[in-house]
């Protein structure tokens, strides 16, 4: 390990990472490039690395297109509120959960575990969303996962390992449990509240499935599936896009517009992605803690 | 040998005294879960009574409870209709190539990460490998879609280069799976190999030490102290992920696919959600969806108590 030498091994190795990275990053970029280009280069084999000029088109017309702010407006609006609730009740149940003297402990956490490894299935869970009376309800996309027992599991497991001792001495002064877990709990589980949210924020922001099956009016669907119907539409007729609607525009391919969507929708991820990360991967390492 | 302990002396009987004040004391704390448990009780165990409707003649307008009994009727079904068969042979076609490639893909990461000198690059390289992993797979299907398209992708134009025709990889049924593999791989590398490179920096550093003195190569090292550290996380994640042999990647797939290559790319969830929300056979679809989930908790029970048996770590 002390030595310092390159050997042929190392430069393969930094070849390969490298090479790797390049493949990683290099369907982003053509991503970046498609969004920016016109029909032209957009249409040509080969590698897009530079569009021939810049142009915002791409851009102009998917912010003009209605839906899409509806659309980026409602994840926005799902991501925060789903987030909130997520984050509440998984400090809510894994506090007592975390509490090795809590009578019945185990009772309750099968309960929660349970639901961790079976469920009723997809069309049980549709019934359920219909009979409720949430179908096409911005409601029927956050409430499902309001629990969510993965994030509840590595909680607990954090705030298992919290020293005791605090909140003894603040029972002790006369403290009720919400106090301590509002006092004590939350300023010392930071991280792992860190990480839960922004698990959460990720995985609202990407959600699109519930608004597949339970979403119908387009006003109130997400970013994601406005992306999904752009394909679809790709592969029913690989035609010029904005023919019909009154929105023609004879600059663009439909590939164009698509790439600027999920550029638009990915934006927010990118830009926060490397602030983040740090907490992405505290957040796995603290899962695997045993409790 | 006659004395007859009085009940409340009882040890079983005092304990629940005991724990019933003690209970009663943290009632605030039952308070606290109250709302988390209702919300997982309507949302996830009231679906499990419309598990009923795999065994039902189900018509909407009937309800749940109304339509009448088809007791097995659709389970006999199953095995008799080709289109389920051929989902069950695809799921576990993709299940075992994608754990054959994807799962020790980022076991190499992780060793070949570990050996990069520079801290820097190797930050770097490390922060780009998991960027898919926070994608969805709607955004990562267009990009894909991209990058492998006849006419404009550049998998294609280095196939043209070398004098090849362009293929058309996401409607050819031999270009299909492969394409599901590597793109697993693409997604998901990083992610997986952050745990392994935790696992790597925990290892005591004297072992490498005391390997230097012995007059070990980086080769040797490798070989005989990174790896078998691993060993103990690989067989736990291993198992973990056989218990998930009839998830073939719905999200993936869902977005990928197209009717051209149904043949070998339709599994059970794609199969599931055709049949019950687009055509909207609930009861049928219920029924395939049920056989899945008691499968799968079956090899999930079976995978974590191996692991148990094997060594103290467990999921629960």
């Amino acid at each position: 390990m002390s030595k310092k030498r390159m050997t042929l091994f190392d430069v393969l190795n930094v070849f390969l990472i490298g090479s790797f990275s390049i493949a990683v990053l290099y369907p982003f970029w053509q991503t970046v490039v498609l969004s920016f280009s016109g029909p032209s280069s957009a249409s040509s084999l080969g590698v897009h690395l530079w569009p021939d000029h810049w142009m915002p088109d791409a851009y102009k017309f998917v912010f003009s297109y209605q839906d899409i702010a509806a659309a980026y407006l409602n994840t926005i609006l799902r991501t925060v509120v789903g987030t909130v609730i997520i984050v509440c009740t998984t400090l809510l149940v894994s506090y007592p959960l975390s509490k090795r003297d809590l009578p019945y402990r185990n009772y309750f956490t099968i309960f929660f575990l349970i639901a961790m490894f079976f469920s009723g299935g997809m069309i049980p869970d549709y019934l359920l969303i219909k009979n409720l009376g949430l179908l096409d309800n911005r409601l029927a996309l956050i409430l499902p996962g309001a629990v969510n027992v993965f994030s509840i599991i590595i909680m607990r497991n954090y705030m298992m390992t919290i020293d005791k001792g605090i909140e003894e001495s603040a029972l002790i002064d006369g403290a009720g449990y919400f106090t301590i877990l509002g006092k004590i709990m939350i300023p010392l589980a930071k991280p792992v509240i860190a990480t839960v949210a922004l698990w959460a924020a990720v995985g609202h922001w990407n959600a699109w499935f519930d608004a597949m099956i339970y979403i119908r009016d387009p006003s109130k669907t997400v970013l994601q599936m406005v992306v999904r119907s752009m394909m679809v539409d790709m592969d029913l007729s690989q035609t010029q896009f904005g023919g019909g609607g009154g929105m023609t525009n004879a600059n663009l391919l439909l590939s164009n517009v698509r790439a600027a969507t999920v550029m638009i929708s990915i934006g927010p991820i990118i830009l926060i992605y490397p602030f983040a990360q740090k907490y992405f991967i505290k957040g796995i390492m603290i899962g695997s803690l045993k409790g | 040998m006659s004395t007859v302990t009085p009940l409340a002396e009882r040890p079983s009987v005092r304990k629940t005294n005991e724990n019933w004040v003690r209970a009663k004391r943290m009632k605030a704390l039952y308070l606290m879960m109250l709302v988390p448990m209702i919300l997982l009780f309507i949302f996830h165990y009231v679906p499990m009574y419309g598990i009923m409707v795999a065994f039902k003649k189900f018509s909407p307008g009937l309800g749940i409870w109304n339509s009448p009994w088809n007791h097995f009727e659709h389970f006999k079904g199953l095995f008799h209709d080709f289109l389920f068969t051929r989902a069950l042979r695809n799921t576990l076609i993709i299940s075992i190539l994608k754990l054959a490639i994807s799962f020790p893909a980022p076991i190499v990461l992780a060793v070949l990460l570990n050996e990069i000198k520079n801290g820097m690059f190797k930050r770097v390289a490390q922060s780009i490998s998991y960027l898919p992993h926070f994608m969805s797979w709607v955004i990562l299907a267009s990009m894909v879609g991209e990058v492998l398209s006849p006419q404009r992708g550049v998998v294609n134009y280095v196939i043209q280069l070398f004098g090849g025709q362009p293929i058309n990889f996401l409607s050819d049924t031999h270009f299909f799976i492969p394409v599901l593999v590597l793109t697993d791989v693409w997604k998901e590398i990083g992610w997986g190999a952050i745990i392994y490179l935790a696992a790597i920096s925990s290892i005591n550093t004297d072992m490498y030490e005391a390997a230097d003195v012995d007059g070990a190569g980086r080769f040797k090292k490798m070989l005989h102290i990174t790896i078998p550290s691993l060993i103990p996380m690989i067989v736990i994640m291993f198992i973990l992920s056989l218990g998930n042999i009839l998830n073939a990647g719905f999200d993936q797939i869902l977005n990928l696919y197209n009717p051209m290559v149904y043949g070998v790319a339709d599994i059970i969830d794609t199969y599931v959600y055709r049949r019950g929300i687009e055509q909207f056979q609930l009861d049928y679809a219920t029924a395939v969806g049920l056989f899945k989930n008691v499968v799968g908790v079956i090899l999930i029970i079976g995978a974590n108590t191996i692991i148990r048996r094997r060594s103290e770590h467990g999921i629960w």
